[in-house]
C-alpha cells in the first residue's frame, strides 16, 4: 500500500468509526441521569456485606471471578514481559558506576520512602472501608521503593530489592487469591463467596473475605510492578550486547 | 449539564479513541505507537465514568457519609479501576516486544520493519 | 453549578492532553505528555466522584507508564549510538 492510499484507508475508517460512534451515543443514557439500575443493585447487596466502600465490593465480592480474570491477566503480561526481557546468552552486565547525588535530594528520598511505604500499606489495608485497595496501594508501595533509585542510586535499589523474592511474592498473590475462592467452596458455598463473617460496618474487621483478596492483590500488584520495573532498568541500564565489549 | 454541553464526555471518550487510533496508525516508532494504544485505552474510563456519573451525589463509598446519600454507580467504576492497572502491565509487555524487536531487526519504525520482511 | 464548570474544565484538558500526546512523534517528550495525561485523567476521575478510580490512574497514567516508556526509549537508543 502505498502512504497515499493508506490516508484515504485511515479517513474513512476514522470517519465511519466517529458516525457509528455518534449513533450509538444518542442510545446511551443522559450524561449525570439518576436513573442506575446496577449501582443500585450494586450498593444494596454491598451494604448488605458491610462494606463501606461499595467499588471493593463489587471488585473482591460481587465481581471477585472477574478480578481473577484480571489479576491472571496481570500475572501473564508479568511472566511474558519477564521472558522477553531476561538477559541472553549474547549479552552482558555493565556495572552502573555509583552517582553522586545532591544532599538535599538524598534526605528527600530518606524521608519521604517510609511514609509513601506506609501510605501504600494503609490504603492496602483500608480498602473495605476508604478509596483504595489491592491495586491502587499496590502501585503505591512499588513506586515507593523507587524513591531509593531517585534519593540514592541504581546499586542502593538493587540491594534492597531481591528480584527472586519479589517474583515469589508476584506468584504467591496469585495463589493466595485462588485459594482463599477455595474456602468458599470448602464451607460449603460457591468459589470466592464471601462466607466469612462480615463484621461491623465502617470498622477495620468488616467485609468478610473482602480485605484478605485485596491483600493479595496487593502483594501482587506491587511485586509485579516492582520485577516489570527492575527488568526494564535492567535493559535500559545495565544489559549491554557482547559486540560492544569486543571493540 | 444540559443543551450541548450533555454530549461534551461521550464526546471527550469518542476522541480520545479516535486520536489514539490515528497516532497507531500515522506512527513512525513503534514505543509512540504503545503510547498512543494507552491513550486509546483511556477512551474506554473516560465512558465508562461518564456513564456512572449521577448530578449531586457522591462517591460510592459511605465510611463518612450516611448510607441514604445518593451515590454514583460504582458498577462502572469498579470496572475502570481493574483495567487500570492491568493495562499497565499489558503496556509492559508490549514494551518489552518492541525492545525485542529492536534487538532482532535493528529498527522500531514500521515502514522499515515491513520492508525488511519483504 | 460549581460541579458542571469542572467537569468541563478537566474534560477539555485532557481531550487537550491527549491530542498533545499523539502529535508528539518523539517518544521520549511523548512520554512526558502522557504524564500530563494520566495527571488530567486523575483529575477527570476525581471530579466523576470516582476517587479510586483516580487514584488507581495517578500512580499508573502519571508515574509508571511513562516511566517504563522513558525506560524502553533509552535501551533503543543506547542500542543505536553503538550501531550509529
Amino acid at each position: 500500500m502505498t502512504g497515499r492510499v493508506r490516508r484515504w484507508a485511515l479517513a474513512a475508517g476514522l470517519a465511519g468509526t466517529a458516525a457509528l460512534m455518534v449513533a450509538a451515543g444518542t442510545g446511551l443514557p443522559r450524561f449525570g441521569g439518576d436513573q442506575h439500575p446496577y449501582g443500585a443493585r450494586a450498593v444494596a447487596a454491598s451494604l448488605r456485606q458491610q462494606t463501606a466502600n461499595t467499588i471493593s465490593s463489587v471488585n473482591f465480592d460481587q465481581r471477585a471471578l472477574d478480578t481473577l480474570g484480571e489479576e491472571s491477566i496481570l500475572f501473564g503480561s508479568v511472566l511474558g514481559t519477564v521472558v522477553l526481557l531476561r538477559q541472553t546468552r549474547d549479552e552482558h552486565r555493565v556495572r552502573p558506576r555509583p552517582e553522586r547525588v545532591p544532599a538535599a535530594l538524598r534526605r528527600y528520598g530518606a524521608g519521604l520512602l517510609p511514609v509513601t511505604l506506609l501510605i501504600g500499606l494503609y490504603i492496602v489495608a483500608h480498602g473495605q472501608l476508604s478509596p483504595g485497595g489491592g491495586f491502587q496501594g499496590g502501585v503505591v508501595i512499588a513506586t515507593a521503593l523507587h524513591l531509593l533509585y531517585v534519593g540514592a542510586d541504581y546499586r542502593a535499589l538493587e540491594r534492597i530489592r531481591p528480584l527472586g523474592l519479589f517474583e515469589l511474592v508476584d506468584g504467591s498473590g496469585e495463589a493466595a487469591y485462588v485459594l482463599l475462592g477455595g474456602a468458599g467452596l470448602l464451607a460449603g458455598s460457591a468459589y470466592l463467596a464471601n462466607v466469612l463473617p462480615h463484621g461491623t460496618f465502617n470498622t477495620m474487621a468488616s467485609g468478610g473475605t473482602v480485605p484478605l483478596l485485596n491483600a493479595a492483590v496487593g502483594l501482587e500488584v506491587a511485586s509485579a510492578v516492582v520485577v516489570l520495573l527492575a527488568h526494564f532498568l535492567d535493559q535500559a541500564i545495565e544489559i549491554t550486547d557482547n559486540r560492544k565489549a569486543h571493540r | 449539564m444540559t443543551g450541548p454541553l450533555a454530549a461534551l464526555p461521550y464526546a471527550t471518550a469518542a476522541w480520545l479513541f479516535l486520536a489514539g487510533v490515528y497516532g497507531m496508525a500515522t506512527s513512525r516508532n513503534l514505543v509512540h505507537a504503545v503510547g498512543c494504544l494507552s491513550v486509546t485505552q483511556s477512551s474506554t474510563y473516560v465512558l465508562l465514568l461518564a456513564v456512572g456519573y449521577r448530578r449531586g451525589a457522591t462517591a460510592p463509598v459511605f465510611s463518612d457519609v450516611p448510607t441514604s446519600v445518593p451515590v454514583v454507580d460504582p458498577v462502572v467504576q469498579a470496572l475502570a479501576l481493574t483495567d487500570i492497572v492491568v493495562g499497565a502491565t499489558v503496556t509492559a509487555l508490549l514494551l518489552a516486544l518492541v525492545v525485542q524487536v529492536d534487538k532482532g531487526h535493528g529498527t522500531v519504525d514500521p515502514d522499515e520493519l515491513s520492508e525488511l520482511k519483504g | 453549578m460549581a460541579d458542571t464548570a469542572l467537569v468541563t474544565l478537566t474534560l477539555l484538558f485532557v481531550a487537550a492532553a491527549a491530542g498533545a500526546a499523539v502529535l508528539t512523534r518523539d517518544p521520549a517528550r511523548q512520554a512526558v505528555v502522557l504524564s500530563l495525561l494520566g495527571l488530567g485523567l486523575a483529575l477527570l476521575f476525581t471530579v466523576l466522584q470516582a476517587p479510586d478510580v483516580g487514584l488507581s490512574q495517578l500512580g499508573v497514567g502519571a508515574a509508571v507508564t511513562p516511566l517504563m516508556i522513558l525506560l524502553t526509549v533509552r535501551k533503543v537508543r543506547r542500542r543505536r549510538k553503538r550501531d550509529g
